[in-house]
């Protein structure tokens, strides 16, 4: 596979062909901010919060890391007045959802965000998909879902699904920057799972 | 009706089609598009056949149902040619009238036809109309002639000759450089360059390609698609086997939005009929090309119309856009290069390639060619569907064509582009329409939506529909669409309702920049423009709603109350009689008041109060006026 | 119809689901196109429904369950005899289409997204019918009506009371 070298941050960095910026970036030991990245997972570009500026002069455009692949010579900056004002207000947004959690208040911290500059919000899921993906991608059983469309959009357990397989994976739950995702488990088992109170019927009632 | 196995056959049936036909028969055209449909059409048609079919002219007269020509606003339209007479707002009342005097006499019935609302002046034919007069219709004009459903109606005005010449005479490459001479932008929205867009896939090494249409058309407001889809399918159709000739793609789709039923139907129709004379499928016409398309519905998502949205919704999937990073015609549907144009671009191709590309650079500027079709729609006299070509003024378009604002009111703004365009105010009216000309006015052409405003019309409401709208149609994907249009909803609607407070402009605006630099997809990126451009034209109403908590054009609910004008009040007793909630007080000659605690101002008392009373007024962000009191409520 | 409705539960016609299948060849690129046929005979796509989609299109359950309630043409509960579509399209809003809504949700006493209690009325706001030169449009059991007024809609829904 070919090499290529582009600019990070004014520093060389050498890539594979097909790499994306972000995983160049990670490879050089230089860190740029992301929710919904995983190594193991395709890239999503969701959160935004990996923008980064590329090019030089007048084509300078503003691109997502975590889903762009290294070009030959590109100049590459992941801080500036711009993306990080935009990364603050980003974070501002999610913080109305899950301000207790600490990933975000470790980032918030860094941008300068606050957490009360938006009304707070009912759910906090901030929609990472990191939950939905890996059961889709890595475990293929496909145990959660998204339902909906924009601001109504939400995960979902298949309660047939969830039942049978969740107390014996688990491997999602970590990966949840907000714990919703236990949450929403717990709920899920309390009211929809067969044999609980008000699930399905089941022959113990 | 046999395959027909060669260019030459497909001819030979053109000239036995025309020569079957007389020019000089009568034939009543009625549109039978979805907005005559929905006043009453079908009731016309069926009682012309009747009368037809009475007074024994069924050999003299033909009658079809045609696509759209347009003029909604005065519909059902019903044109008699071949004298190219124009009857509007026909009802089946009028038939008997029209068949003995129209057709046996050949006398024209005045009551039936365009009036000039300024001059008095009364058109007789279509082309007279001023409505139609100061358009150029190359690619609707063809609507009213045809019986959407008759792919010999199609043939018998040149259809398929364009094709013909393209498989016979032209290589695939040979059509890219037309279509690229003639420098055609998109009508979707975005206007990019057609040419360049085949070319791409066109230079692809894949062997799988395709062309897909987009008839998504999920601006609000915007009905250009559907008239031409509906209307004429097999042009629609001819522009997308000449396309898919070009970048050598053996698939076609047209992906047609579910609230468009008729649509659907009648492009069903014309793909089935086409397969029937040869012109779809294996070995088209005989030249060695096969191709052929497929039909599928949108579910009911605005974002669907998004180009690789649409991608994914044929395949089975959410709609939810793709990085543009490898553009779609690269890899796009299946990840193979795919095609995709809208309605209105694929129906000017066969147009192209029939009267050249010369032909096409004439009409129009220097950065936008050809003709574009507007849905002049709100608050405009004369609404429907105007084809001008690139360069005519706004000004011109709103009132030599639209015939100005109705009911005496004052024009405010026109928008344009749909959810992802602006609002563009009075002093820009000189402004000639083309892409890059919309664009810098803060707005954009889009797929050709143009919606007028008059004084009544709140501008800080419109940017909260707008958002609104989009919350709702969001596929929520991606963070600064999804929660940004969320906070920016909630702080528009808040100002509306007389909540906004000091620092919401400055917020609105944060979110503004989040959403155009960060967002997914054109949906997110544009999403803002409504309220940056009313902002930027009227940031005065934004500062009443905030300051004052005033609606200077007296729309917003929760800041305006009904008060009835004793000076004016007559006493008539119908506001009293018409409020849901009885909040009207008073009595045969003893001025009405509304009991404000009651009111749930639903405005009913302002829309049945006589227009000679005039008595209810609206009033914001000043206090009502003391009550009348009871000695002088007594009218003598 | 597809469902045959008794005072107890909803039985569905699994034959006739099978046949529509079928039709697009158990092609997953063809599963919207499915749903929008089931949705269209049944009026709304029971749980059942999906499941049997889910596996003969050999697609995960939440790629269904997500298209189901992604798209508005879908309905996962029963819907109303009456279908009533509001259109909230710019033009018509322009035109006051927000009081022919509330006029509506006065008269049938639900908002739009829901069904009565009787499974008589549903009400819809749908984004735009193209049907714009005639706002405010609403469109009863896809009978589209005009330039409405709101004591018009009134006469027009007390005719279907």
């Amino acid at each position: 596979m070919n090499e290529i070298v582009l600019q990070i941050d004014g520093k060389e960095v050498k890539a594979r062909e097909g790499m994306t910026i972000l995983e160049a970036a990670q490879s050089a030991g230089m860190s740029i901010p992301r929710l919904c990245y995983h190594e193991k997972l395709i890239p999503f570009g969701g959160c935004r919060l990996c923008i980064v500026e590329a090019g030089s002069g007048s084509s300078v455009k503003l691109i997502v890391s975590c889903v762009y692949t290294v070009e030959e010579n590109l100049m590459v900056r992941t801080r500036s007045e711009k993306i990080d004002r935009i990364r603050k207000t980003l974070l501002e947004l999610l913080l109305a959802h899950a301000p207790g959690s600490p990933e975000l208040q470790v980032l918030a911290k860094e941008y300068g965000a606050d957490k009360d500059r938006f009304e707070k919000e009912a759910s906090f899921c901030i929609h990472c998909g990191l939950c939905v993906r890996y059961c889709a991608e890595v475990k293929k059983l496909n145990a959660v879902g998204f339902v909906d469309r924009g601001v109504r959009k939400e995960i979902c357990f298949i309660p047939e699904i969830a039942s049978r397989e969740c107390s014996k994976c688990m491997e999602c739950f970590p990966l949840c920057p907000t714990s919703y995702l236990q949450a929403a488990y717990v709920l899920t088992e309390a009211l929809a799972f067969s044999g609980s109170s008000s699930g399905s019927p089941s022959k113990n009632r | 009706m046999a395959v027909l196995k060669s260019p030459e056959e497909l001819e030979k049936l053109r000239q036995e089609i025309l020569s079957g036909r007389d020019p000089d028969k009568s034939c009543i055209s009625v549109c039978a598009g979805a907005g005559c449909l929905a006043s009453g059409v079908s009731e016309v048609i069926a009682a012309f056949k009747s009368e037809i079919e009475k007074q024994t002219l069924k050999a003299d007269v033909d009658i079809k149902g045609t696509g759209c020509p347009g003029f909604c606003e005065r519909g059902p339209v019903v044109v008699i040619y071949p004298e190219e007479i124009c009857y509007l707002q026909v009802t089946p009342n009028d038939v008997p009238e029209i068949v003995s005097q129209t057709l046996k006499e050949k006398k024209v019935i005045d009551r039936l036809l365009y009036v000039d609302a300024t001059s008095g002046a009364k058109a007789i034919h279509e082309y007279d109309i001023p409505f139609y007069k100061n358009q150029e219709r190359n690619v609707i004009c063809n609507n009213i002639k045809i019986d959407s459903k008759s792919i010999d109606d199609y043939l018998a005005i040149g259809g398929y000759s364009a094709l013909t010449k393209v498989l016979s005479r032209m290589s695939g490459e040979e059509v890219v450089e037309e279509i690229k001479r003639s420098g055609l932008r998109g009508r979707g929205g975005a206007g990019f360059p057609t040419g360049k867009k085949w070319e791409g896939s066109r230079n692809d090494p894949e062997k799988t390609k395709y062309v897909i249409v987009n008839a998504d058309e999920g601006d609000p407001g915007a009905f250009m698609d559907r008239a031409l889809l509906e209307g004429n399918p097999h042009s629609i159709l001819e522009g997308l086997i000449i396309g898919g000739f070009a970048i050598g793609a053996g698939e076609g789709y047209v992906y047609v939005r579910q609230e468009y039923p008729l649509a659907v139907v009648n492009i069903s129709l014309a793909i089935m009929q086409a397969r029937k004379y040869g012109l779809l499928g294996k070995n088209i016409i005989g030249t060695g090309f096969d191709f052929d398309v497929q039909v599928h519905q949108g579910a009911g998502a605005f974002v669907c119309g998004e180009s690789t949205a649409l991608m994914t919704a044929l395949e089975g999937r959410v709609g939810e856009p793709r990085p543009k990073y490898v553009r779609s015609n690269i890899k796009g549907l299946w990840d193979k290069p795919s095609v995709l144009n809208n309605v209105e671009t694929w129906a000017n191709v066969p147009l192209i390639i029939n009267n050249g590309a010369v032909w096409f650079t004439q009409i129009g500027t220097e950065g936008s060619k050809g003709t574009k079709i507007f849905s002049l729609v709100g608050k405009i006299t004369n609404t429907g569907l105007v084809e001008i070509p690139m360069g005519m003024t706004l000004k011109d378009i709103i009132y030599k064509i639209g015939g100005g604002i109705p009911g005496g009111k004052k024009f405010k703004a026109v928008q344009t582009g749909g959810p992802s365009g602006g609002c563009i105010p009075e002093e820009q009216l000189d402004l000639e329409v083309g892409f890059d000309e919309l664009t810098r006015a803060g707005s954009m052409m889009g797929s050709g939506g143009m919606i007028v405003m008059d004084e009544d019309t709140c501008m800080v409401d419109v940017a909260r529909y707008f958002i609104n709208f989009l919350t709702d149609e969001s596929c929520g994907k991606c963070l600064p669409c999804r929660e940004g249009l969320r906070q920016m909803n909630k702080i528009l609607t808040k100002i509306t309702e007389g909540k906004g407070k000091e620092g919401d402009i400055g917020l609105l605006e944060a979110l503004s920049e989040a959403a155009t630099e960060a967002s997914l997809c054109a949906l997110g990126k544009s999403a803002p423009n409504p309220f940056l451009s009313t902002l930027r034209y009227f940031r005065d109403e934004y500062e009443a709603h905030i300051r004052e908590k005033r609606c200077p054009a007296l729309y917003c609910k929760e800041l305006i109350r009904y008060y009835i004008d004793p000076e004016k009040c007559r006493a008539c007793l119908i506001c009293l009689k018409k409020c849901p909630v009885d909040a009207i007080d008073g009595g045969k000659k003893k001025i009405h008041i509304i009991d404000q605690d009651k009111c749930t101002n639903c405005g009913t008392c302002f829309e049945v109060c006589p227009a000679h009373f005039a008595a209810v007024k609206k009033i914001s962000g000043v206090p009502l006026p003391a009550p009348v009191p009871e000695e002088e409520r007594i009218i003598t | 119809m597809m469902y045959k409705k008794n005072t107890e539960k909803l039985t569905m016609d699994i034959e006739r689901i099978n046949q529509i299948i079928d039709k697009h060849q158990a092609e997953p690129g063809s599963l919207i196109q499915v749903l929008l046929e089931i949705q269209s005979e049944n009026h709304w796509l029971p749980k059942e429904a999906l499941k049997m989609v889910s596996e003969k299109l050999q697609v995960p359950l939440t790629r269904v369950q997500h298209i189901a309630t992604f798209y508005k043409a879908f309905s996962l509960v029963p819907k109303g005899r009456h279908e009533i579509h509001i259109c909230v399209g710019t033009a018509c809003h322009v035109r006051g289409a927000k009081r022919v809504l509330e006029k509506v949700e006065d008269l049938t006493g639900i908002k739009s997204g829901e069904t009565d209690q009787d499974l008589k009325f549903s009400l819809e706001t749908v984004n735009c019918l193209g049907c714009c030169a005639l706002g405010p449009v609403i469109e009863i059991n896809g009978k589209t009506h005009g330039k409405i007024s709101t004591t018009e809609t009134a006469d027009v829904l007390k005719s279907y009371m």
